[in-house]
């Protein structure tokens, strides 16, 4: 099989396969693909890499060296970022003597103002609302992991954090700024605003923020903490 | 190393149900009727495959496929420039780029809009069948396959978001306004169940049936 190794990947051992009896299996010791279903044994978790699944090679837990602290530097820095892009001039558009300037929200009251009230709240909730809502819930999940506190529900919190995560569509916004800049580069000059450039930040920061959490680590530590 | 060798075992063949959320295994109870199992660790529905899942994907794959034509026939854009009034369709719009000499616009474009969608289509109904048709063929290509289709069908979105940005921008009264046409909710809609299909669609019932065969 055309498997490579890999520093940062551990491939499952043939004898780690689940030849074994239902006494021996332990949820911490264990656990299923969600794409095969194979249960598998765990080796001893990588400081940072992956753990692949050894039937059909999804990722079954993915470790990171500093997960808390660095997922909430990246949250806070994306909090900044994120009332820059909202509250500072977004794009403006110079065609001779006229110019308009918009903000991160206009053209979400545009398409309300145009009675495409559906259309309006998907993007509002795609690239505004939902963005917001990720950060806020890894403030609530994160700053009692750090400073060891216990707050309500953390476990059915991270959950709904999990499900947000493919609606979070901010990098497909940011490609979209830049067709549009293009479309409207014959006819006037765009000119970035502040916010625009926050914008493209958060996109990457958010996205740093969600690729250093150890979705296992923050499963057993909340764990531990009920 | 074989997909059929017997020493795997599935958590399905084992009696556990493994978390979708969380990934903790479960030892699977016997259930009345109109009771849910829930994971003791963080509290979400426990279910061995996701409930229904072809019927389901089945029903937003085709809701998608309905709102793909309305998303491509009806015009994204409306503009009015100086009294003219013009409506745009995406097609129209990849073509206007290829035209203006901007064609890697024009392949995004095309790509994430066109393209995409398309093969959405076309995988999901691929793995649908495979798995009512009871397939053993290449279970680990399949599930890549839907690992993919999972993954890049959000990007479908860029359209609706261009027109977002146009329709903020261009309002300079009688020398140019562009308003938001009638495709564009279908377009959102065609994203929206093609998400909640692959969502819904459960892989591993692709193993199942290598399983069930040996
Ligand atoms: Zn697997
Ligand atoms: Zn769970």
């Amino acid at each position: 099989m055309g498997l490579t190794y890999s520093n940062d990947f551990i491939l499952l051992n043939e004898d780690t396969l689940s030849g074994f009896g239902l006494d021996e299996i332990h949820p911490m010791h264990q656990i299923a693909c969600h794409d095969c279903d194979l249960v598998q044994k765990l080796p001893p978790m990588p400081k940072e890499g992956a753990i692949v699944c050894l039937r059909c090679g999804s990722v079954l837990i993915r470790t990171r060296h500093n997960s808390i602290d660095r997922t909430l530097a990246w949250t806070i820095a994306g909090m900044v970022l994120y009332s820059v892009a909202v509250s500072f001039p977004f794009l403006a558009m110079k065609s001779g003597s006229i110019i308009r300037e918009t903000a991160l929200l206009s053209g979400v009251q545009q398409l309300f103002g145009q009675g495409e009230i559906v259309l309006a709240t998907i993007v509002l909730l795609t690239c505004v609302t939902i963005p917001l809502l990720q950060m806020l819930l890894l403030l609530y999940i994160f700053l009692p992991l750090k400073y060891n506190f216990r707050v309500y529900s953390a476990l059915p919190v991270f959950r709904v954090f999990q499900h947000f995560k493919p609606w979070s569509m901010m990098e497909i916004y940011m490609l979209g700024i830049l067709v549009a800049i293009v479309k409207l580069g014959k006819m006037a000059t765009i000119v970035p605003g502040l916010a625009v450039i926050a914008f493209a930040l958060l996109v990457i920061v958010l996205a740093c923020a969600i690729s250093s959490i150890d979705d296992h680590l923050v499963w057993d530590c909340l764990e531990e903490k009920r | 190393m074989k997909a059929e060798d017997p020493r795997y075992a599935s958590a399905r063949r084992l009696g556990l149900v493994a978390c979708s959320d969380c990934h903790l295994l479960s030892r699977k109870i016997v259930l009345g009727s109109g009771q849910v199992a829930v994971c003791p660790r963080c509290g979400g529905e426990l279910h061995q495959r996701k409930p229904n899942s072809i019927h389901k994907t089945w029903a937003l794959l085709l809701a998608a496929i309905i709102c793909y034509i309305p998303a491509n026939v009806l015009p994204m854009t409306i503009t009015s420039a100086l009294g003219n009034v013009e409506a745009d369709t995406i097609i129209s719009g990849v073509i206007y780029f290829i035209h203006s000499g901007s064609w890697e616009i024009a392949l995004v474009i095309f790509t994430a809009s066109i393209f995409v969608p398309f093969m959405k289509f076309l995988i999901l109904i691929y793995l649908l069948l495979s798995v009512q048709f009871r397939s053993k063929w290449r279970p680990r290509d399949r599930t890549v396959l839907y690992r993919i289709t999972e993954a890049v069908g959000r990007w479908s979105m860029l359209d609706v978001y261009v027109v977002t940005i146009l329709v903020a921008l261009v309002k300079l009264g009688v020398l140019a306004d562009i308003e938001a046409g009638p495709a564009v909710i279908y377009f959102a809609s065609v994203v929206v169940f093609t998400m909640l299909a692959a969502e819904s669609f459960d892989p591993r019932l692709i193993w199942d049936v290598v399983e069930d065969n040996e």
